[in-house]
């Protein structure tokens, strides 16, 4: 068990470099901060100090070197654009992001297993067919799009819900959070929604489809013809065993949810890392920039990892495996 | 026990309602927005419109502008030079910072100081100051090496910070990106302006509340102002629609037209001082993006004037703009001290042969080819204009090809280097507000002076533009302090590149701000917002 993590983390570090030099390499393209960095009036030569200064002029592996040697120690530097240090701007944000998307996905897993049971379980049914066809505009329609529609309905027109933000915050330590205050919890509820619906689709399908499967089987009729309730037969057989591919998809897709906030960050104006990506990418920010694609890098290892531990929780099979290989190493 | 605990909660959430509806009665919030956050609480940390502006409302300067932009007394009561090389400062007495200590010559010496070193983006404010002199805790006396008639209009921008603060917190220096450790300034503030920073939230939000205590009478009302920044401008307008907003500063020009139906909603728009303009390469002896090998075309004033009278800047207010644009024939707008009004008019457009007979005369018969560069994220509808451009000069025999990024990529392309060399760029657009000063001065000296390395002058001349009887008049209008005498200079050099057609002014594009209707505010000509003319109703 713990070679298996040992194993796992020294792959994540060549993941976490690789990613490291990929930013890097893009970097060169998305232009000269320099230019955001000063006001119009500033000189040719304060520019050049400027540039030398930050160490823009050296050649791209020493800078990714340089990055890669102060990552190690904590240190991200101070961004371009605020000044402010880079490790403390994106932990302030990480909650906001961390809370939306832990609703995003409570309310993906919530509201898309027991629907996807459903549709399994009654294929023919009307309401079905209602689900089936409705989840298609969670696939089909851009998350740009849902949100501003969101925000339309449900601020503009039934002013029911804040349109941006993120509402009132308390403070709990570093941590702030938005789910001890109305206003907060109001904010929570279209962002959410909005984040969630791909996932929200796509667990359905998925449960879905595993379930029609998994209710032809043979052990299913059997236990039907052992005379077990249905609720026992439906959810103590056949979900369970349709969980291994649901958890797969839900994590990495928990990983997506982190990444892809960007959009939905940016529509509602959600002060996460999304948000302030979105910023840095516009001002060549690229402390800011690499640092963020590193802990994003960092969460889908991290991910990845909890999955894998989790089939063992869930599928008695590789438990077995996994005692006889531990055993075998000792 | 469960109905118990709801009921409780009910009776909470009642006395809350209660206690916030009696705050509401009197308490006067302002919450407005923008496409971006201010970039530090620092006031020298960028020399950006928005962020001076911002901070001004926290921060002031010794003379501060009134609505119509004229200098007004600001943290100074009285100003004036006792010499050409000397001015002096009256200061405010009894004026407090808003943690209560007085303000004093110390604050002003500190602050000037604090401007023209470090990390600091304002030094180009400082050329021509030799020494900041303290007289008495209430006169401070400036020495210039050469007679500087501008330096009380450049100190309107420096904003005065409190000494003892800065000390105490290790802020005496300008914040710097490229120092590793931060500066308490950038999240902090101590000014003794309207308002005081009560929360800064970077990238969240930024609460500013009254200043109960400010030296001037409020023609504000405001209790409580909360600045937030939304980037999208789809939910910005949908926040002002329903109300989560009370002003929006970046209104985006094609959202104009349905906010004005809105019957809550007012948009406030006019000119900017900023001049979007087109320039051509005029110093190499071959164009880098050409068919035309061996020469220039655009050395000969022939090409530059058929370029500029073929160019319908209506045609682009009409329809690229949607109205929202002022054509102008100066490289400086009305409003800027040395705008000549006299002369602000567009030479009629040419028909299509009498361009092509310009071209031809000039030994282009056939046109030619030449590359173009345009920002497409910085100016309103930047791209659109000079596709709009690229087929109006096509008519005339020019093709033009057309390259248009983002703004990083586009100025390091087109800006002069660091050593002085020319950009890479054939003809390019740029947008240019002599923001520092509001004095044509400014514009000779960056856009129409010969590029030196040794003078420093002609800095954003990206065409290489030279005119040797220019120069001498910008030279002699940045010390002249006789108003009658530097009048005269700026016409004749206004004249000269204007004849010359050094560059093909545009427009001034619009500033177009949205509120809803129960607020009253003062839009300026330079796009500032001072919150201390918000009145909400």
């Amino acid at each position: 068990m713990l070679a298996f993590i040992l194993r796992r983390l020294a792959q994540s570090i060549a993941v976490l470099l690789a990613v490291g030099l990929v930013a890097f390499a893009l970097f060169h393209y998305i232009g000269d901060p320099i230019n955001a960095m000063v006001g119009q009036d500033t000189s040719m030569q304060e520019r050049e100090e400027l540039r030398e200064k930050l160490g823009l002029n050296d050649p791209a592996p020493l800078q990714f070197a340089r990055f890669i040697v102060n990552s190690v120690q904590g240190k991200f530097g101070l961004s371009y654009r605020t000044s402010e240090p880079v490790g403390r701007m994106i932990l302030e944000r990480l909650p906001a992001t961390l809370e939306l998307a832990f609703c995003a996905a409570v309310f993906a897993m919530g509201v898309g297993v027991p629907m996807g049971v459903w549709t399994g379980l009654y294929p023919r049914h009307w309401t079905s067919r209602f689900l089936q066809a409705a989840s298609l505009i969670g696939v089909s329609l851009p998350t740009f799009l849902i949100g501003i529609l969101l925000i339309m309905i449900f601020a503009v027109i039934l002013g029911l819900l804040p349109s941006f933000g993120r509402g009132n915050t308390v403070q709990l330590g570093w941590w702030t959070s938005g789910f001890f205050t109305f206003s907060g919890l109001k904010a929570l509820i279209l962002p959410s929604i909005t984040l969630g619906l791909f996932q929200l689709t796509l667990i359905m399908r998925l449960v879905r489809s595993e379930m029609l499967e998994v209710m032809r089987t043979d052990y299913i009729k059997f236990a039907r013809a052992r005379g077990l309730s249905n609720r026992a037969v439906n959810f103590g057989h056949a979900l369970k065993n349709t969980l291994v591919p649901v958890i797969t998809i839900a994590g990495l897709q928990l990983g997506a949810i982190i990444a892809f906030s960007i959009v939905t960050e940016t529509v509602f104006s959600w002060p996460g890392m999304g948000q302030l990506f979105v910023q840095s990418v516009q001002f060549a920010d690229i402390p800011v920039m690499a640092a963020y694609l590193l802990l994003v890098a960092f969460f889908f290892v991290v991910i990845n990892l909890v999955v894998d531990l989790l089939y063992y929780a869930v599928d008695p099979r590789l438990r077995g495996g996994m005692t006889t290989a531990s055993a075998r190493g000792h | 026990m469960k109905v118990d605990i709801r009921r409780w909660a009910l009776a909470g959430t009642a006395a809350l309602a209660l206690s916030l509806g009696t705050v509401a009665a009197d308490a006067k919030t302002f919450k407005w927005a923008n496409s971006g956050d201010v970039s530090s609480m620092d006031p020298y940390y960028r020399n950006e419109t928005f962020l001076t502006t911002f901070l001004e409302n926290i921060y002031e300067p010794l003379v501060r502008r009134d609505k119509k932009l004229a200098l007004e007394p600001g943290l100074a009561v009285k100003w004036g030079q006792t010499a050409p090389t000397t001015w002096f400062f009256d200061l405010r007495p009894g004026v407090k910072f808003h943690d209560g200590t007085p303000f004093t010559a110390d604050d002003v010496i500190f602050s000037l100081h604090r401007a023209s070193t470090g990390g600091s983006n304002m030094k180009g404010y400082f050329t021509s100051v030799k020494t900041v002199r303290k007289v008495s805790d209430m006169r401070v006396e400036i020495d210039t090496s050469v007679p500087d008639p501008l330096l009380a209009i450049k100190l309107a921008t420096i904003a005065i910070m409190s000494k003892t603060w800065a000390e105490k917190n290790n802020a005496t220096v300008a914040a710097d990106a490229t120092k590793n450790e931060e500066n308490f300034a950038t999240r902090n503030a101590m000014g003794t302006g309207p308002f005081i920073l009560k929360d800064r939230r970077a990238g969240e939000k930024t609460i500013l509340v009254n200043n109960p205590n400010w030296w001037d009478k409020p023609a504000h009302n405001l209790t409580e102002v909360i600045f937030t920044p939304v980037v999208n401008p789809a939910t910005r307008v949908a926040a002002l629609k329903a109300g989560d907003i009370d002003m929006m500063y970046e209104v985006p020009p094609q959202d104009t037209e349905g906010l004005k139906k809105d019957a809550n909603i007012k948009v406030i728009e006019g000119p900017e001082t900023r001049i979007v303009y087109l320039g051509f390469d005029q110093e190499r002896n071959e164009l880098l993006e050409s068919n035309i090998k061996g020469k220039n075309p655009f050395k000969d004033r022939r090409v530059r004037e058929a370029f500029y009278r073929s160019i319908d800047v209506e045609a682009i207010k009409r329809t690229v703009m949607r109205g929202q644009s002022y054509p102008t024939a100066l490289m400086v707008a009305p409003g800027i001290n040395g705008h000549v009004g006299e002369l602000d008019k567009r030479p009629p457009m040419l028909k299509t042969e009498e361009a092509k007979k310009l071209l031809a005369d000039a030994g282009y018969p056939n046109g030619f080819e030449t590359g173009m560069d345009c920002p497409n994220d910085r100016y309103v509808n930047d791209e659109k204009i000079c596709q709009a451009v690229v087929a109006m000069l096509a008519r005339i025999g020019i093709k033009v090809n057309l390259l248009a990024q983002t703004r990083s990529k586009y100025f390091t392309k087109i800006l002069r280097k660091a050593d002085f060399g020319p950009g890479d760029t054939s003809f390019y657009m740029l947008g240019w507000s002599p923001a520092a000063t509001y004095d044509v001065h400014n514009v000779f000296e960056s856009l129409l002076q010969t590029p030196s390395k040794e003078t420093k002058k002609g800095a954003f001349n990206a065409s290489g533009y030279s005119n040797k009887k220019l120069d001498e008049l910008a030279d002699k209008i940045e010390v002249e302090t006789d108003k009658a005498k530097r009048d005269a200079m700026i016409l004749e050099a206004t004249r000269l590149y204007t004849q010359d057609y050094a560059y093909i002014p545009l427009h001034q594009q619009a500033v177009i701000w949205a509120s809803r209707k129960n607020i009253e505010l003062h839009q300026p000509a330079d796009n500032r917002f001072p919150l201390r003319f918000v009145q909400v109703k």
